[in-house]
């Protein structure tokens, strides 16, 4: 009582911190308590019958409950909780690797062995359910391949490349040296960035409604395919240029400018070639995002089982298409093995690409980044 | 003074006109043509769709599929595109905060690096292989946990007459949780990085532990981020359409969402396409600018969410 007329209250800290002191707990107790609840979650799946999925749940759950109680105990309940989110977010972690794992298990190992020289050198043209059923029946070799499906993939994404680059990289000089912060360039931003949320299907819709009302409805061609694929590649390709652009330093442009060399030639001569590398694995990235679209493509340039390399004229198969497709309504729906074999050894070279097109971009991003410092 | 007078008395000289070259000209009109032209993309993508669209709002509604009209046609694939998603996101949120914190905060810094790339890795898996995944990996996986919930919880209409073979709503909704993973989780990365370290640091002077570090400096200030990368991951998963398309076995609406049935607009777009003509293509393509309505109005009210966020944190 006579404090307090002497000292004014103390203000009450509201960091949302308690107060509660935390003691040192054994450096490694949390792996002893590891170790114990897995041994303790199979030994319950040993009297109840063994499943591998349930000793690694049941023991992740005991574990949960343990560690927070021991350490509660030997630490104090703060830590308790700590040690307790610790191993959700280890958890959180080791869950999502488990699809990635068993992705990348399931494509390798049943595509892999679709592949063969046949299968990168050959079409499914003219190709019966009765060649899947002796391959079943007697163990005939893999008949027919995705050569047209690996010439459509690669024809069409270099035409959405050709379309997308310029306008995304034009646009991405227009933000980044002229627009800065006008409102046109400001709408374009959130646009662009609205854009890259737009469903791959819309695109295909997109395409298809607009060679349907140019050349008569109905009209696919792998130019359409193109297209669909530019209007989702250009968001990709502006977001990831502009970064770059943005990034090259003042300095060099005022120097330039400076010495009265005009703005275009600033821009083409010092800027873009200091941001090379960045644009470069920029545009790589983007590839890697639409080489594996299918939607678009099934709506937009069809399916073909026959080799067509004119993009101008008639449906196109492409991987992503052509693995949907025999997954989906496979060449003898008697024997499905066969067909799911080459599905998954499309899908299989589509992601070899994927991680590819991946590395690439990293790898041109380092090797080929401009020297900084002096 | 004296200075004074010498510039007045100095003639003025004229204010120097800004040399204007050709090349100039052309190259500034080039990039910002490309950038209108993008809008113009935008714009010519709702046109076109809606030209297309149209004979399906104005024909008779017994022409439409189903019988019924384009609403009655449209509401329940609606709900199957909502439901999808949600439980996407349900499933997706909590993982992926748990990911980034773990890359951001947990994590060695060596290991932080090809984290990040592998999760990377993760959204660049084309979709497609992850429906087939879904339905020749998972689908026979989730049949015995379908019977069990039936089984055990099957007074609620959801879990009624579970499926045996997986080819569910919920086992779609599986996939595309794993599917918008990568998005949410590297949109909080972002920010959570972003948390300026003196509030880290001061939490820690307090004598917080590593989670209370985390609850009262990072997630707070990460808390925008996190809402954007959510409704970003939502507009992702309201447009996948392969994973759906190939995991559910699809059919008319029903409550019962670990039975087969059900469908999503772009799941039932892909599926009837390309065997459609005529007014069943506009009933299609109408499905598909309701589609395109609803991400558009998610991925703009997320921008709007991230982009606040943009302009505050420049001030550490």
């Amino acid at each position: 009582m006579t404090t307090a007329l002497v000292t004014p209250e103390e203000p009450k800290l509201d960091h949302g911190i308690e107060e509660n002191p935390v003691r040192p707990a054994p450096r490694f107790a949390w792996l002893i308590v590891l170790l114990a609840s897995f041994a303790a979650s199979a030994a319950l799946f040993a009297a109840l019958g063994f499943s591998i999925v349930g000793v690694i749940i049941v023991g992740y759950v005991i574990y949960l409950i343990a560690v927070t109680v021991t350490y509660s105990a030997m630490a104090g309940r703060r830590k308790g909780t700590d040690q307790l989110m610790r191993s959700l977010i280890y958890g959180a972690f080791v869950l999502a690797l488990i699809p990635l794992v068993s992705v990348l298990w399931t494509v390798i190992s049943i595509g892999a062995p679709a592949i063969s020289a046949d299968f990168l050198t050959k079409d499914m043209y003219g190709l019966k359910g009765v060649v899947d059923k002796a391959v079943v029946e007697q163990g005939a070799p893999l008949q027919g391949g995705a050569l047209h499906a690996i010439l459509g993939t690669l024809i069409i994404t270099a035409i959405a490349t050709l379309i997308s680059v310029p306008i995304g990289l034009f646009t991405a000089i227009y933000l980044v040296e002229y627009g800065k912060t006008s409102r046109l360039a400001k709408s374009i931003r959130f646009f662009v960035d609205v854009m890259t949320g737009i469903p791959s299907i819309v695109a295909g819709l997109f395409a298809f409604s607009l060679f349907g009302i140019l050349f008569g409805i109905g009209t696919k061609n792998g130019i359409a395919g193109a297209v669909a694929l530019a209007v989702l590649m250009i968001p990709t390709v502006v977001r990831n240029s502009e970064e770059m652009l943005r990034i090259v330093p003042n300095e060099l442009r005022e120097a330039s400018l400076a010495l009265g060399v005009p703005v275009w030639k600033t821009v083409t001569k010092i800027v873009i070639p200091t941001a090379a590398s960045g644009l470069a694995s920029g545009v790589t990235l983007a590839i890697a995002r639409v080489i594996g679209e299918t939607a678009p493509l099934l709506l937009a340039v069809g399916v073909t089982m026959k080799t067509n390399v004119d993009p101008f004229n008639g449906p196109m198969n492409t991987l992503a298409v052509y693995a949907y497709n025999l997954f989906k309504f496979p060449l003898n729906p008697g024997y499905r093995d066969p067909s799911l074999e080459r599905a998954w050894g499309a899908v299989l070279l589509l992601v070899i690409f994927v991680v590819l097109l991946n590395l690439l971009a990293r790898f041109i991003a380092k090797v080929f980044a401009p020297k900084t410092g002096r | 003074m004296s200075i004074g007078q010498e510039v007045t008395n100095t003639p003025k000289p004229a204010p120097a006109k800004p040399v204007r070259r050709l090349a100039d000209v052309i190259f500034a009109g080039t990039a910002r043509s490309s950038g209108i032209l993008i809008l113009l993309v935008l714009v010519g993508v709702a046109a076109f769709l809606i030209i297309e669209a149209m004979p399906a709002f104005t024909a008779d509604s017994k022409d439409i599929a189903g019988g019924k009209g384009f609403f009655s046609y449209i509401w329940p694939l609606v709900f199957g595109t909502a439901v999808s998603s949600i439980i996407a996101i349900v499933l997706a949120t909590p993982v992926a905060i748990g990911i980034a914190l773990f890359i951001s905060h947990y994590a060695p810094r060596k290991l932080a690096g090809p984290i990040g790339f592998v999760i990377d890795l993760l959204a660049a898996v084309p979709s497609v292989v992850f429906g087939m995944w879904g339905l020749q990996v998972l689908a026979p996986q989730m049949g015995p946990v379908y019977k069990w919930l039936e089984n055990n919880l099957g007074w609620i209409p959801i879990f009624a007459q579970g499926s045996t073979t997986g080819r569910t709503i919920v086992t779609a909704s599986i996939v595309l949780a794993v599917m918008i993973l990568p998005i949410i989780t590297s949109v909080s990365r972002e920010v959570f990085l972003q948390t300026p370290t003196l509030h880290e640091e001061a939490a820690l002077a307090l004598g917080a532990t590593r989670w209370e570090m985390i609850r009262t400096a990072v997630l707070p200030f990460g808390r925008p981020g996190i809402i954007g990368g959510i409704m970003l991951g939502l507009g992702r998963a309201l447009g996948e359409t392969m994973a759906v398309a190939i995991i559910l076995s699809p059919g008319a609406f029903t409550w019962a969402l670990i039975n087969s049935g059900n469908s999503t607009i772009p799941a039932d777009i892909a599926l009837n396409f390309p065997e459609a003509s005529g007014l069943k293509l506009n009933t299609l393509i109408a499905a598909g600018l309701v589609l395109f309505v609803i991400t558009l109005i998610v991925n703009m009210i997320a921008r709007y969410i991230v982009d606040r966020r943009r302009e505050f944190s420049g001030a550490n």
